[in-house]
């Protein structure tokens, strides 16, 4: 028994050391950024590469924190969590306004500086008090995407919807339809996470709906299954393409002309500006006095070379 | 456990002699107590400058510990009774959503919306518990079912009433409702602006709430955990039906054979463990004002994990709900602390993982003690 306790605070101890080095070099500011996304979505690593690019640049000191799961709710903990330990500054995302406008009001009023990144509208981030808001729209995003496919002359389309639990995701699928001008009925699939589970759903749908002439995906989560999909049942290339955001396997569709369109938001400057910024504002009082729009940019076949060196790392 | 049926004399010859040091060992609660020490040395330790010991901070881990403790309850309580239900997290989810629907969809009134979402989850919990009665399944996969189907639900139903999966403006609704403050309101609210205005605790510095205290009060979730954890602890160790708990969950049928009515102790623990997800569901929807369709995701796990840190066996018919809240307790500092500690985020699972294992082989080492098996 006493061994075994003896054991248990060797092993806590031990856990201990990476931590007190992880908290005893702080020399500039201190931020916190926090986002919705569960530990599954690997498109954050972006984010996490900006924050460190950005807090290597200026000399502060950026965390990462997310709740484990994606719920909303447990984010709101976390960032009352980060008001408690008091950083110089908190980015974060407004994924829910609800749950998270009562939490990030009390960060501002005690003293906090926010800024707003990745979803979110400009109204809810001035709102909430915070500084600025910096990221890409989601419905307007939505309704370019939709006038480009009408313009190319589609007239039916499915939406991939990897993440329905999120109501801003959807809003882009809400913008395409109406950028197509058609209704958005049942064309908004919830296809889950799980890369073998999207992959089925969308053959399923596209049995069942032989005559759909577009697919939009959400982001890498559902874009990587839909193109195994496709090249299983020999529609790739042949169906008009796009997606939301980049990854490895999405610039490689684009290339070989899989995907017609990928939508780059650049995730990169949402996690790597407010970084910058904040500091800026902290140390010099200089702040950009409009939102920034880190997106939407097309990326098509042509110039992709640069997005391929960077994907799935700074774009 | 049977200590509280012993009698009064000195000594019974039917009961073994047993030293004080080693009946302290065998309580169910002793992992949880060193565990729970344990960890607050840790983060005294490593995070003490962090804020984590300050207003702010104690409420943010108090109120997450108690969210662990209201599931915990009815988690340690089913699995005492020898079952588990896996749809403690889904259940928060669709129980939020249909006060959702029901107060603003559908402009009900909001304590009765909260009312009808109360009967309908129990209902739901007795099915479960029915199910598993009659089938003889076990409850492991039965609720695994309802962990999907009621998922699905919470899913579809506000896709389909108002094509999103988030419903807000609960909040407004709920302005002047005499039942929602019971769920989402806080006490002690003058005591704690006194202590702001007499500086024995921090205020906002600016806004609209410039010179309120940081922390306002006491959330009634914390409310709803402490007396839930005291009336769990009284129902099983105080009275009948406490003992009737721990026989249906050793051995099923012995207690059958003595008169338990083990099938009527198990649904009703069903119940009561569906009762503390709606009570988890209000609270958060009350708080927040606004139900989503992905609440509660993995909840129901969380809740085994703190059964099963605070000493509870997974084969039933032993633990404790002290035990239990402790555990809750160990999981919301941890998860918290780990964060004010300024850990990498990605590594909680290695951590919790490793927490899990420490706590279950510190409990079958105890189990092992008591039954004297090797």
């Amino acid at each position: 028994m006493k061994k075994l306790l003896k054991k248990l605070g060797v092993a806590l101890a031990l856990a201990a050391t990476p931590m007190m080095v992880a908290t005893a070099s702080a020399e500039g500011e201190q931020y916190v950024l926090v986002s919705h996304a569960p530990d599954s979505d690997t498109w954050w690593n972006v984010i996490k590469n900006g924050i460190a690019l950005a807090g290597e640049q200026m000399g502060v000191e950026v965390e990462y924190r997310n709740p484990p799961t994606g719920d909303i709710a447990d984010m709101a903990r976390i960032i009352e969590q980060a008001t408690a330990a008091g950083p110089n500054g908190i980015i974060t995302t407004l994924a829910d306004f609800d749950v998270l406008q009562g939490p990030i009001k009390d960060a501002v009023a005690s003293g906090i500086d926010v800024i707003i990144m990745n979803t979110g509208t400009p109204e809810q981030a001035r709102e909430v008090g915070a500084l600025m808001y910096v990221g890409q729209p989601e419905y307007d995003a939505g309704l370019a995407a939709g006038q480009r496919a009408k313009a190319d002359g589609v007239t039916s389309f499915l939406c991939v919807n990897h993440a329905i639990q999120q109501p801003t995701v959807g809003e882009r699928c809400r913008g395409f339809a109406d950028g197509l001008e058609v209704d958005l009925g049942d064309s908004m699939l919830d296809s889950g996470t799980d890369p073998s589970e999207v992959k089925n759903k969308v053959l399923a749908y596209l049995s069942a709906n032989p005559d759909t002439d577009a697919i939009l995906t959400l982001g890498p989560v559902s874009a990587d299954p839909t193109i195994q999909a496709l090249e299983e049942n020999g529609m790739a290339g042949e169906i008009y393409f796009g997606t939301f955001d980049l990854g490895d396997e999405i610039v490689k569709a684009i290339k070989s002309g899989v995907i017609n369109w990928g939508i780059d938001q650049q995730p990169f400057l949402q996690a790597y500006l407010p970084v910058v910024v904040m500091s800026n504002y902290h140390r010099y009082g200089v702040l950009p006095g409009n939102n920034i729009n880190s997106g939407p940019g097309f990326v098509t076949a042509d110039a992709l070379e640069l997005v391929e060196q960077h994907a799935g790392e700074y774009r | 456990m049977s200590e509280t049926a012993q009698s009064p004399i000195a000594s019974d010859e039917r009961i073994k002699e047993m030293s004080g040091f080693r009946k302290a060992l065998i309580r169910p609660e002793l992992g949880g107590i060193c565990g729970t020490i344990i960890v607050f040395v840790f983060f005294l330790l490593t995070a003490f400058d962090s804020g984590m010991f300050n207003p702010q901070g104690i409420m943010n881990w108090s109120v997450v510990s108690a969210q662990f403790m209201i599931i915990a309850v009815g988690a340690c309580l089913l699995m005492i009774a020898g079952e588990f239900d896996l749809s403690v997290g889904s259940m928060i989810g669709f129980a939020g959503m249909m006060i959702a629907i029901f107060s603003v969809t559908l402009d009900w009134p909001v304590w009765l919306a909260i009312i009808t979402t109360f009967i309908i989850c129990i209902s739901i919990g007795a099915l479960n518990g029915f199910i598993v009665i009659r089938t003889g399944l076990p409850s492991f996969i039965v609720t695994l079912a309802f962990l999907f189907i009621l998922r699905g639900f919470t899913i579809y139903l506000p896709q389909t009433i108002e094509r999103k999966t988030i419903i807000g403006g609960i909040a407004d609704v709920a302005q002047g409702d005499w039942l929602a403050p019971i769920f989402g309101g806080t006490i002690l609210k003058g005591f704690f602006q006194w202590l702001g205005d007499n500086g024995l605790i921090e205020t906002f510095e600016r806004g609209t709430r410039a010179g309120q205290p940081v922390v306002d009060g006491i959330p009634m979730l914390i409310v709803w955990a402490l007396l839930l954890v005291v009336f769990g602890h009284i129902l099983l160790t105080r009275t009948k039906f406490g003992n009737w708990i721990f026989a249906a969950g050793g051995d099923a049928q012995a207690a059958r054979y003595v008169g338990v009515p083990v099938n009527r102790v198990k649904i009703l623990m069903f119940m009561f463990t569906a009762f503390c997800a709606c009570v988890f569901a209000t609270a958060q929807v009350m708080e927040f004002g606004s139900a989503g369709a992905d609440r509660g995701l993995l909840k129901e796990f969380e809740a085994i994990i703190a059964v099963v840190i605070g000493g509870a066996l997974l084969t039933g018919g032993y633990g404790s709900v002290i035990g239990a809240a402790l555990g809750a307790l160990i999981f919301g500092v941890v998860q918290q602390g780990l964060f004010f500690a300024g850990v990498e985020s990605s590594l909680f699972r290695v951590f919790l993982g490793v927490l899990l294992l420490l706590a279950v082989i510190l409990n079958t080492y105890i189990r092992r003690m008591i039954t004297g098996e090797r």
